[in-house]
């Protein structure tokens, strides 16, 4: 019994961190319609960052705080100075966004080296908890509430914002948004680097448990596009089940299926592709 | 648009006999460069029929370039198969994958054709990479043969030259296919697809049928050009499928101009000769290419056939 409680934890919390990566990348797609190969680098970018800040300062909320930012900051500058140029061609959007991830991937293995890394624990979460019977690593928990409170507050500022309707009205129709006087180019940029630091977040989170190493970037990329087929486009709703149901069949594909371990990903994402083209939440 | 009419002049001439000329002059690792070139080339044209000749934008490419490798290899290193059936089968296999994934991606267009397209491709990457048994996992497949025909000929394809002449013979034959393709009335709907899906449809076009098919049609040009690769390398591995390849020949047809076949095989021997000479002086050959990326997609969106084309409409018009 214990088994399968230990293990669909360890999948809800790994599920938690694909969540983080693919809020963004479910927004960006909504609202700017670029399939952003950049992302699994602000990812690794962030964790790396982190792991540095952490090694300066010895704080791990500096280090979380000042990676996600400077990632941030990274995805503020992309969108403004590159990508802005490139509105609605995907063909072009896909190489720029391919380039960076190469570029980013080489400077991380010139800056960081070719060695998996990983971040300590905080000092607080490095212990383990104790249930009637098994103990839990209380930092995995910390990562599924930390995920469940940011999944409320992206609900919150959706549903319940000045700002979350702006985004909506221009996720349903741009031309229309642009018209009413919401300023759509201020949104992209935002919404960019917002993805860029939540995914970046999700690097720091995640180094305690999943590691910083090159390859990451393509790994977590890869892993993100599923959630967001799985869970349907422009919906925070879709990348939280989509991204719990990737944790959990990752997870569970390793254990019982280490051969196959990818496939147990793959096949559920080709049925639902082809039951429901648009994902469970997405809109058609 | 594109002047078809305009006579090619001596050019095609010019082109074979250097073609015909290459073993008697460079060296055998150079002669390789050119089997590379000419395989990417091949690859880079299948993928626009996709991209430039009917406007769908996939980045999973490479999936049936691998299928196809993977199956001419497993057939030629198990079974001892020679190249007049295990080059066929890897064909027939890309073409059944491909079916069966655009029966999937084409209901989507745009990025989402894209991300599904990829998504796709790593489907069979995850199979090549988990089925350690067949595939044998990371490591690959070594030691493939290469090309037996089964005849009594006086030399052997394990050589450096006559697999010149069997790739440069194979890689002509598709080039002229492809040309049949895209100038007979089948390429003309594809291009009208390309500019508008709601005009065919009015026009009586079965757009659907149409597009399968040219999915189909690019997965077995990309699928004998993994297969020929296969046998050139003497190697498969996961790399076959990996998406840094797929975004590869889309950064070919791209730099070179999409909606030609000239312009994407530009592209491939551009990038091919650039990976040899950059990678041959620094380590950083991954940073370059991540430039080269940014760069083309920032100022050659329509590559340099367009370039060559603005300039030209420039001198026209004193």
């Amino acid at each position: 019994m214990n088994f399968w409680l230990i293990q669909t934890l360890n999948g809800i919390s790994f599920g938690m961190l694909l969540f983080l990566l693919a809020a963004g990348l479910s927004l960006i797609f909504g609202l700017m319609k670029v399939l952003n190969l950049t992302h699994g680098s602000f990812y690794l970018l962030g964790g790396y960052v982190g792991l540095t800040i952490l090694h300066l300062s010895g704080s791990f909320v500096l280090a979380v705080l000042v990676g996600s930012l400077a990632i941030a900051a990274i995805g503020v500058i992309m969108e403004r100075f590159f990508l802005r140029r490139l509105h609605l061609q995907e063909l072009p959007q896909a190489l720029l966004t391919f380039g960076f991830l190469f570029i980013f991937s080489d400077l991380a293995t010139v800056i960081w080296g070719t060695n998996p890394q990983t971040i300590p624990k905080p000092a607080i979460f490095s212990g383990a908890l104790q249930f009637d019977g098994f103990f839990y690593p209380s930092y995995r928990l910390f990562i599924i509430v930390l995920g469940l409170i940011i999944a409320g507050a992206l609900w919150w500022l959706q549903d319940g914002t000045r700002l979350g309707a702006m985004l909506r009205a221009s996720v349903d129709d741009e031309e229309i948004a642009r018209a009413l006087g919401i300023n759509v180019s201020l949104l992209f940029t935002l919404v960019f680097g917002f993805g860029a630091f939540l995914a970046a977040l999700g690097g720091v989170m995640g180094g305690p448990i999943v590691g910083v190493y090159p390859g990451a970037d393509f790994d977590v990329m890869l892993l993100g596009f599923v959630v967001v087929i799985i869970g349907g486009l422009g919906s925070f709703k879709g990348a939280l089940i989509g991204g719990l149901a990737v944790g959990l069949l990752d997870n569970f594909g390793k254990v019982f299926f280490p051969e196959l371990a990818l496939f147990t990903i793959f096949a559920p994402m080709a049925v639902i592709l082809a039951l429901r083209p648009a994902g469970l939440f997405g809109r058609e | 648009m594109t002047s078809q009419s305009k006579p090619l002049g001596l050019w095609p001439l010019v082109a074979t006999v250097v073609l015909l000329a290459m073993p008697y002059v460079l060296s055998t690792y150079h002669l390789g460069l050119v089997v590379q070139m000419m395989i990417f080339a091949l690859f880079a044209m299948s993928l626009d029929l996709l991209i430039g000749y009917t406007g769908m934008p996939s980045l999973g490419h490479t999936a049936y370039f691998g299928i196809s490798a993977y199956t001419t290899a497993l057939l030629a290193l198990r079974l001892n198969l020679n190249a007049w059936l295990a080059l066929p089968a890897g064909l027939v296999l890309a073409a059944l994958t491909a079916s069966l994934f655009g029966l999937l991606a084409l209901r989507t267009r745009g990025s989402y054709f894209l991300m599904i397209t990829l998504a796709l491709s790593q489907v069979v990457w995850g199979i090549a990479f988990g089925w350690r048994s067949l595939t044998g996992g990371d490591d690959g497949l070594p030691d493939v043969p290469r090309p037996a025909l089964g005849l009594h000929l006086p030399w052997s394809l394990a050589d450096s030259t006559p697999f010149y002449y069997f790739t440069l013979l194979l890689v002509a034959v598709a080039t002229f296919l492809l040309v049949g393709i895209v100038t007979s009335p089948f390429g003309y709907a594809l291009r009208g697809i390309r500019e508008s899906e709601t005009r065919m449809l009015a026009l009586g076009y079965n757009v659907w049928r149409y597009k399968l098919t040219a999915f189909v049609l690019a997965a077995l040009f990309a699928g004998l050009a993994g297969s020929l690769y296969a046998y050139y390398n003497r190697f498969v591995s996961p790399d076959y499928l990996n998406v840094a390849r797929s975004a590869e020949v889309l950064l070919m047809v791209i730099l070179g101009g999409a909606g030609t076949l000239i312009g994407p095989a530009v592209g491939a021997v551009l990038i091919v000769f650039l990976e040899n000479v950059i990678s041959a002086y620094t380590e950083r050959w991954l940073l370059a290419l991540g430039v080269i990326y940014v760069v083309v997609s920032l100022f050659a969106p329509s590559g340099l056939i367009g370039l060559l084309r603005h300039i030209r409409s420039r001198r026209a018009t004193p």
